[in-house]
């Protein structure tokens, strides 16, 4: 009985959570301009898709963007992570573990609003920047430089700090320990704070809304203003690529997470034999 | 001189001096020019400069209009009000939900473990604006959800789901859920059974136990996933703008309007800072509350 109630509960939950990505890859294939109404499967929508160049130029747009704010995001939130686990004591340090969490718990309309007014009076003063690519790009490498550092700051905390006393009393300079041992272990963080970063800014849409200017629409901006009016049939087409993409990134880096961690317990193994002979 | 400047540039100054300018400049100094013009008239076209020059003197110009304006007029207070109880709301059913969530996945086969949470995690990796855009298809009034249900005579007529507190609710807790069963997961899966046989030998019934033992065993994961849910949502624009209606207030959207369509900047500033508060509140609380804890451990 118990059983029975807790496989129910979860399965609701997953099908609540799963149901509203399933209907629109299903639609998708609808043939009807209407959206909620099925009148036969076609790839219509595909073939708009692929003509629809306001959508396209969005994408690339996106896609431009959210590279770089995964670089950026990956170096200053590294930078930060750094900072907060190995200097305990300098001044204002509470002051900047609070202004490097601020982008963490502030809506993304405080966050937008108040580096729109900064870049308002930036321009005032210099002249400079248009708002454009560079402005979007950012706001979304500080949103992405604040979980950046949340995500490779949990990675040094769980690091051995025995290693870097190691290569210190074997005469390694700081930066020498930082490139020869952080940095490898640190690695996989890195990767995962890129690509949390670059989904991060591929996805926002009130930020990029804040900081764009003309001819600068990122792909949720599209999305957003065409949803605003109504249903459309050519955003369920955008879904079911976005969830293809997705889906095939998961389950290849699944795929080469698992064969790296059956290669690295082989070299365990193999190492072990060894030391046994 | 030159010798001073570069001791003061060693490594260790560098390194924390690159990530210090940056949240300077793009978290601490972008605050204080919104709580400058919150303080700022709005002249024909432009905001006002606070700092004028009278005579040769500087003449500091402050100017509460905004907030007396907040404070004074209704629909203010109850935007900031329905925000919160939005917020509330989400947050309780995410908890009652999420809660038994969590406590099934903690005690699942411990192979089918990495499976279950990969799928909670997986929807995050999708538009989030696609799967709220999802839910309207599904909800309008000749939506997928009430077709399904009239071609089946479940009900005569369309039910209004869509653009009401219903839809901005649900889609709250559709948007949040995972930030709330994940802490709760962390939390309980670590949760020793022990505690649980003991109680149960001593006589305990399930529900006991249950509200005895591992609800205040797992009043962590319980904060952290409710800060989780809440604060996002206090803020929250898309969700709203998409799924919510014209008597559904909340203040993400309001402030947003008021910049773009009204073009009020000391008014748009004013109840972003008023938000700002809002939120910093529960935060402090939860502070001090941990630093509480933290003493009372030692």
């Amino acid at each position: 009985m118990n059983k029975i109630f807790a496989r129910t509960w979860l399965i609701t939950v997953y099908l609540f959570l799963y149901l509203p990505i399933i209907t629109l890859v299903i639609y998708s294939f609808n043939d009807s301009p209407l959206v909620s109404i099925w009148s036969q499967a076609s790839l219509r929508w595909y073939r708009a898709l692929v003509n629809d160049s306001a959508l396209i130029a969005s994408v690339a747009l996106s896609f431009k963007i959210a590279l770089m704010v995964g670089l950026l995001s990956v170096f200053f939130g590294t930078f930060t992570a750094f900072v907060l686990s190995k200097y305990k004591r300098f001044y204002g340090r509470t002051f900047f573990f609070s202004m490097s969490t601020t982008p963490l718990v502030m809506p993304d309309v405080i966050v937008g609003l108040s580096l729109l007014l900064m870049l308002v009076s930036l321009q005032h003063w210099l002249g400079f920047p248009e708002r454009g690519l560079l402005t979007i790009l950012l706001g979304h490498a500080l949103l992405g430089t604040a979980y950046a550092a949340v995500v490779v700051g949990a990675r040094l905390k769980e690091m051995d700090v025995r290693l870097d006393e190691a290569a210190m009393d074997l005469g390694c300079k700081p930066r020498q320990v930082f490139r020869l041992i952080t940095f490898p272990l640190i690695m996989p963080s890195l990767i995962s704070a890129f690509l949390l970063t670059f989904t991060l800014s591929f996805d926002d849409v009130v930020l990029a809304s804040f900081l764009s200017g003309p001819g600068y629409s990122t792909l949720p901006m599209v999305i957003f203003s065409r949803a605003r009016l109504g249903l459309n049939p050519s955003i369920n087409a955008v879904a079911a690529v976005t969830i293809a993409v997705v889906s095939l990134t998961v389950i290849v880096s699944s795929i080469y997470h698992a064969r790296t961690q059956r290669k690295r317990n082989h070299e365990i193994a193999m190492r072990y034999s060894d030391g046994s002979q | 001189m030159i010798n001073h400047l570069k001791k003061l540039l060693s490594g260790k100054n560098t390194i924390i001096l690159v990530p210090y300018l940056w949240f300077i400049l793009l978290v601490a100094i972008p605050l204080s020019i919104v709580l400058k013009i919150s303080l700022s008239e709005m002249s024909a076209t432009s905001v006002a400069d606070m700092l004028s020059w009278s005579q040769g003197w500087p003449t500091i110009k402050i100017n509460f209009a905004s907030y007396l304006f907040l404070a004074t007029d209704p629909l203010y207070i109850d935007t900031y009000l329905s925000s919160i109880k939005y917020a509330l709301l989400t947050t309780l059913i995410c908890l009652f939900v999420g809660f038994p969530f969590a406590y099934f996945m903690a005690r699942a086969p411990k192979h089918l473990q990495p499976m279950l949470l990969m799928l909670i995690m997986l929807p995050f990796w999708t538009s989030f604006l696609l799967r709220i855009y999802a839910w309207k298809t599904l909800l309008v009034s000749n939506g997928i959800i009430n077709n399904a249900l009239l071609s089946f005579g479940v009900i005569n007529q369309p039910l209004a789901m869509m653009n009401n507190s219903f839809s901005l609710v649900l889609g709250m807790v559709y948007s949040y859920l995972p930030f709330m069963i994940l802490p709760l997961y962390a939390n309980l899966s670590k949760l020793d059974v022990r505690f649980l046989e003991a109680a149960a030998d001593l006589g305990a019934s399930a529900f006991k136990t249950f509200w005895l033992v591992t609800v205040p065993l797992s009043k962590a994961g319980i904060i952290a996933g409710s800060m989780l849910v809440f604060i996002p949502a206090v803020g929250e624009y898309v969700i709203p703008e998409l799924l919510g209606g014209s008597d559904t207030l909340m203040i993400g959207r309001v402030l947003w309007d008021e910049f773009f369509a009204n073009n009020d900047w000391p008014m748009a500033s004013a109840v972003a800072v008023v938000m700002m508060l809002l939120i910093l509140l529960p935060i402090s609380l939860l502070n001090s509350y941990q630093s509480g804890q933290a003493e009372s451990k030692l």
